[in-house]
């Protein structure tokens, strides 16, 4: 599957992704190196209490002198002060950093998602896809806060300490350092199996949020066909699967930490054992032994603190896998430049044209077969034919939402494959039968944030489309607010504030997608005027199953199983004697004898 | 804390895990006090005299000490955060099983990423709280009683003068845990908004390609970003000045200790030794201390996070709504018994006023008519008359006001919610499918006493401890089959619904996967498929909502033609916005504003010659006139 979402496991390695990672904080330089200064700078601090403590002990208490003290406790109270501050500063400055650099992942994976092709979206739910922008985001903050300085400061202390340590005596230290072959071993264990869990944990996320969203979507359907409890079976068997993939990880981490304490504790055995030989036999002196066993205990800490962190790091490193699997998806159908030599676009409004266009959607037949049409700047076109004809398929491959198979379409002359997007989509208008409106208010679902329209123009349109008498019933007229999916409308109204959407963007082709098919008659008879008049000379494409709505455009197509079958106007249609005769003899046959919804009559 | 009681029953389920990560807890912080003893003893006796035995001895005790300090902690770790794990998903379970049984209207008035926010986000959050953090207030626990003890069997004044910042922290715990709390709550509020946006931006994406609208969309979207990162901003800042005072007070307690007590010291009121180890223990007291910040911090989070779970959690469920299901619990009619041959339903609706809200104008007005079994009623009216409004009383996916609507001569807010809606095969006007099979969508509700209802609040016992500690059963890779409703029923269902044309085109005919929503279906198609589902039932009450706006002449004609034979028996009722589709309704009502303005066959509507008859005339006209 060229365009599935997965980790793109075992590609890109550790330090890879790492390094990728850490290229997010490249715009912040300053706060980078702030952060590392500030880490510095406390662990630094940290030294100065015991010091401290340790001159007033020896130098003042030992001494019964207690002159001066009163010095060293100002001292004391100063470092206090910059330990403070410098505490402020490290939390302060670490965690806006991560902020940062999740605030530009955010956007950056947003941003790419609206680039995507279409039939990525067919693939992948909307829940799923959800938890890349927020909770597989959020994963990085451990790293950008205290994993990548602290890791950075704590390698820093043990290059020093090792060096301490063999300068100190080298055969205690190859002592001390015979359990890091150990150490290294069970780091491999855990650093394998807790990514592995980690994966597992991000998946299960995913699956979670894209049921919850799928459920919270459906919740009517849920209802009405009492599947709550099944659902919530299934939802338990998820939640279960995330908990255990959770588990899972726990168990490595839960086990790893301590085994890296007992390791560390049997090093210091060794080093007391080797030591103690050593001193017996009079090879090494008790203080150098202390002064060296004080010096491992120093060597261990950071140890500690890496693998703690090593868990932060790992699970950052899981859901950078997962989001940079995201980003380098690319899309195919791209906004490529000008390889077309062609006609500029005429004053007369657009032209289409079909080629011999085959199409079929990921593993399916062909829906599309040899379809080739030609639509004149102006010209208003119908398309008829059953669902699944692959009416709506026209549209989506005239909006280049998916690439044609076999043939091309061009667009006023020209190849749309060789013209840029945005060029090509500013042309259409799309009204759809499933009404998308977002939350917000009436006027932002019809501009959906576009600067471009007036409130005039989106007035304008509500009235032309018939819909003024119910937005204005509502409290605030166009700035009235709707819920997401306006949920508190009926479907025609969506119906009719999408056409409304259509004529605020005033574009200059008209798609329409069985646009009035949960309107009745008489508001879609209205809808059709008004559009006459504002449309006048732009080129409309109307599909619709209600052969009355297309029945006076200029030309009707008749698709049947993919296939264009017959192409003229109404008259010529009917006097052809074929599919379009049959379906339109139906309708007229359940005009004339209407007989079409069972049921007796009480008296009959 | 009343809304932390509200916790106190999922934690009460594992506090044997609790007792055993306690417990942990107080060996972790006793052997990490025990283990430099060892080791001075065994300086100590280097210094004097010493074996090889002896030294293979200290060895080996340093050694083992940390075997048992390493049991414990895995314990601890294990046990705590694992119960932790398991209430996170008890909590989650019952959060969904909520969300399934909250009124329709509820849904209508939130957003999808709002929810979906509190039912993970937040969750972390109070997952947090009862995991990790309940270890680290352990240790910090034992840590300060152990070293207060010690230090109070050294000098108990200077014990007191290093717990002179205690109130200092109380204070600044209690300020700055309130804004904490506060600031997350906004927090957590606006990652709501940047996941809902999220939700609706990738829910329309082929809208907003195909108007090109997609910076308009990153804009809306980079500014809820923004604003959450500015909230976030305002909370660091706050923790960053409560972290910076925490390490001064406690510092300040030290320095205190340090200088009183070298005064004591040289006055002769303490020894040198006592002096140092004293030091020594203040700053063994710093370190958990220090932890208090943090923890603060997880809790307050913690509590916010759950406030806003809890305002889901008490939203009152459908069945509980006042009123509802209470005032007079019916008698269940007895032929509604699953086993016995199912006819049609009696449906009445006795002077309905029904409005969407308090404030809000009525939406029905005074709707009354009867609908026998094998009768059709046929609603029929301008778009925003009331139609899908009045459908959506009879399942109470919309609840009606008291003795507006019956069936079978019961009020429905008398029913049970599910033998109420297993009595009625509902095609909603915007169909909508799930992510499942197409068999899988058909056969969608369960059948008679399988899996039906709406979840019992019931759950197996909890793990025991040693299922905690293991954890590999990899249950949840639940497959999702064929419904109970056997394959039969589902090809007849088809069948009627014309879905079988369609299914020979689908690459794995019945057991194709839907795409999210069935959007790899065209319009039509989905009708069909949500039309076979209601039809699967059987249904005694088959309702239609405008359910074949999509479908094709043909196809629709052929379904009206295959619903004949089942409509002899059941009861149908139908809003429809073509009058096409109803001129052979045993009775038409026409809608106007929420109001009956006319009603009867037809020809009755006909010869009366108001609006039903224009409308039709209108109609028939444009389709007539075209044709000649
Ligand atoms: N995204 C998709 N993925 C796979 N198949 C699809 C997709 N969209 C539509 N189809 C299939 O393509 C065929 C034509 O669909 P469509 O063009 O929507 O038909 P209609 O003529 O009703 O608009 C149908 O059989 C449908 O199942
Ligand atoms: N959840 C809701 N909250 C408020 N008003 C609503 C809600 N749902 C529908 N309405 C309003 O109620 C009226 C009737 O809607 P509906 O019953 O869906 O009409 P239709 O006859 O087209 O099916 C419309 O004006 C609609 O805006
Ligand atoms: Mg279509
Ligand atoms: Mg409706």
């Amino acid at each position: 599957m060229p365009n599935a979402l997965g980790p793109g496991r075992g590609e890109r390695s550790d330090w890879q992704l790492l390094w990728r990672l850490l290229s997010y904080l490249r715009p912040y330089p300053w706060q980078a190196a702030g952060g590392l200064a500030a880490v510095t700078a406390n662990a630094v601090l940290q030294l100065a209490p015991p010091y401290l403590t340790k001159v007033i002990v020896d130098e003042h208490v030992a001494a019964g002198r207690l002159e001066g003290l009163g010095d060293i406790a100002l001292l004391y109270l100063i470092t206090l002060t910059a330990a403070a501050l410098l505490e402020a500063a490290q939390t302060s400055i670490l965690q806006l950093t991560a902020q940062r650099v999740m605030f530009d992942f955010r956007v950056q994976v947003y941003r790419h998602l609206h680039r995507l092709d279409i039939a990525f979206f067919d693939r992948n739910p909307v829940g799923r896809l959800m938890t890349r922008v927020t909770s597989d985001v959020d994963v990085l903050n451990d790293l950008f806060t205290s994993g990548v300085h602290a890791i950075f400061f704590d390698l820093f202390t043990l290059a020093g300490i090792v060096f301490i340590l063999v300068s100190l005596d080298w055969r205690l230290a190859l002592a001390a350092f015979a359990v890091v072959p150990l150490m290294g071993l069970i780091t491999r264990w855990f650093r394998r199996n807790i990514r592995e869990s980690f994966r597992d944990v991000r998946a299960w996320v995913a699956r979670l949020n894209a049921s919850l969203q799928e459920n919270i979507g459906g919740i009517a359907t849920v209802q009405l066909f009492r599947r709550e409890a099944i659902n919530q079976r299934r939802f338990r068997a998820l939640d279960a699967g995330h908990r255990d993939a959770n588990l899972r990880g726990m168990f490595y981490y839960a086990v790893f930490y301590p085994a890296i304490e007992i390791v560390a504790t049997i090093s210091t055995a060794a080093i007391l054992w080797y030591g103690g030989v050593l001193v017996m036999a009079e090879d090494l002196t008790l203080g150098g032994l202390v002064a060296f066993l004080l010096y491992s205990q120093r060597f261990f800490r950071p140890v500690a603190d890496i693998s703690e962190k090593l868990n932060g790091v790992q699970a950052a490193i899981a859901a950078a896998e997962r989001i940079f699997g995201l980003l380098d998806t690319q899309a195919e159908i791209r906004q490529v430049g000008a390889r077309a030599t062609g006609v500029e676009r005429g004053r007369a409004g657009t032209s289409i044209v079909f080629e011999h266009v085959s199409f079929a959607y990921d593993g399916s037949g062909d829906v599309l077969k040899d379809v080739s049409f030609e639509v004149r700047p102006g010209e208003r076109v119908g398309i008829v034919g059953a669902t699944g004809s692959g009416k709506s398929t026209v549209i989506n491959l005239l909006l280049r939402f998916y690439d044609v198979g076999r043939g091309r379409i061009l667009v006023d002359g020209r190849d749309i494959r060789g013209m840029p997007l945005p060029e090509l989509r500013s042309r259409f208008a799309l009204v759809q039968q499933d009404v998308q409106l977002f939350s917000g208010t009436i006027a932002s679902n019809l501009t959906m944030g576009s600067g471009a329209i007036s409130p005039e123009s989106v007035e304008r349109a509500v009235a032309a489309v018939g819909a003024g008498r119910f937005v204005s019933a509502l409290p605030g007229g166009t700035g009235a607010a709707v819920a997401e999916r306006g949920a508190t409308f009926s479907t025609g109204q969506k119906q009719l504030l999408s056409f409304a959407r259509a004529l605020a963007f005033n574009r200059e082709v008209l798609l329409l997608d069985e646009a009035t098919s949960s309107v009745e008659g008489e508001t879609e008879l209205a809808i059709l005027v008004a559009l006459r008049a504002v449309m006048a000379g732009r080129t409309t494409i109307a599909i619709a199953h209600r052969l009355a709505t297309v029945q006076d455009m200029d030309r009707i197509l008749v698709l049947h199983k993919g296939e264009l079958r017959e192409a003229g106007t109404h008259d010529e249609l009917l006097a052809h004697d074929g599919i379009y005769a049959k379906l339109w003899a139906l309708q007229c046959h359940s005009t004339a004898n209407p007989n079409p919804i069972p049921g007796g009559r009480p008296g009959s | 804390m009343g809304s932390i009681r509200r916790l106190l029953p999922y934690l009460r389920r594992y506090r044997r895990a609790y007792a055993i990560g306690l417990l942990s807890v107080v060996v972790t912080a006793t052997l990490a006090l025990l283990a430099p003893r060892v080791l001075q003893y065994a300086v100590d006796d280097l210094g004097r005299s010493i074996t090889h035995h002896k030294l293979t001895f200290y060895a080996a005790l340093l050694v083992g000490l940390s075997l048992v300090g390493g049991v414990a902690r895995f314990l601890m770790r294990r046990v705590v955060i694992g119960a932790s794990r398991h209430i996170e998903a008890e909590v989650r379970d019952d959060f969904f099983a909520h969300l399934t049984r909250l009124p329709l209207a509820y849904f209508r008035t939130r957003r999808t990423g709002d929810l979906m926010a509190r039912a993970m986000g937040d969750l972390e959050s109070v997952r947090l709280m009862i995991g990790i953090s309940v270890i680290d207030a352990a240790n910090t626990a034992v840590v300060f009683v152990v070293a207060l003890a010690l230090m109070l069997s050294i000098d108990a004044g200077l014990t007191v003068v290093a717990l002179a910042p205690l109130p200092a922290v109380s204070l600044a715990v209690r300020w700055f845990g309130k804004a904490i709390h506060a600031r997350f709550q906004l927090v957590q509020a606006q990652l709501s908004e940047v996941a809902s946006l999220t939700q609706e931006g990738l829910s329309s994406v082929r809208l907003v390609r195909a108007y090109g609208q997609e910076d308009a969309q990153v804009e809306r979207f980079t500014e809820a970003t923004r604003r959450y990162f500015a909230r976030n901003r305002s909370l660091i800042r706050l923790q960053a000045a409560f972290y910076a005072t925490m390490t001064f007070s406690l510092g300040a307690g030290a320095l205190l200790v340090l200088w009183l007590g070298s005064a004591r010291v040289v006055r002769g009121e303490l020894t040198l030794g006592e002096f140092v180890a004293l030091t020594a223990y203040q700053a063994m007291l710093g370190v958990p201390m220090v932890a208090i910040g943090s923890l603060t911090n997880t809790i307050q989070r913690g509590i916010a996070s759950w406030k806003r779970m809890l305002e889901v959690f008490d939203e009152p469920e459908a069945e509980a709504l006042p009123g509802a299901g209470r005032e007079r619990r019916a008698r269940v009619p007895l032929h509604w018994k699953a086993d016995a041959p199912r006819g049609g339903l009696v449906v009445e609706i006795r002077n309905l006023t029904f409005s969407y809200g308090p404030g809000l104008p009525p939406v029905l007005r005074d709707v009354s008519f009867r609908a026998a079994p094998g009768q059709t009623v046929a609603l029929v009216g301008a778009t925003g008359s009331g139609k899908s409004t009045l459908l959506h009383l009879l399942p109470r996916l919309l609840e009606p006001p008291p003795g507006t609507v019956f069936v079978d001569g019961v009020d429905v807010r008398g029913l049970p919610l599910e033998i109420l809606r297993r009595q009625i095969g509902f095609v909603p006007q915007e169909p909508f499918l799930f992510a499942e099979t197409l068999a899988g969508n058909i056969a969608f509700a369960p059948a008679a006493g399988e899996d039906e209802g709406r979840g019992s609040g019931e759950r197996e016992a909890p793990p025991s401890v040693e299922l905690l500690s293991g954890g590999f059963d990899l249950r949840g890779t639940g497959t999702f089959h064929l419904g109970p409703l056997g394959t039969d029923a589902v090809r007849r269902a088809a069948a009627i619904a014309r879905l079988e044309p369609v299914v020979e085109t689908l690459p794995r005919g019945y057991e194709t996967p839907l795409e999210e929503r069935g959007l790899n279906l065209s319009g039509g198609q989905r009708q069909r498929t949500a039309l076979a589902r209601a039809l699967v039932l059987d249904p005694p009450l088959l309702v239609l909502d405008d359910a074949l706006s999509a479908v094709d002449t043909k196809t629709e004609a052929e379904i009206l033609e295959g619903l004949r034979a089942g409509a002899a028996v059941r009861t149908t009722l139908v809003a429809a916005s073509r009058l096409s589709s109803v001129r052979d309704a045993s009775l038409i009502l026409f809608l106007d504003e929420g109001r009956i303005v006319e009603r009867g066959t037809h020809e009755e509507l006909v010869a009366l010659g108001g609006q039903y008859a224009g409308l039709y005339r209108r109609q028939l006209l444009r389709e007539s006139l075209e044709v000649g």
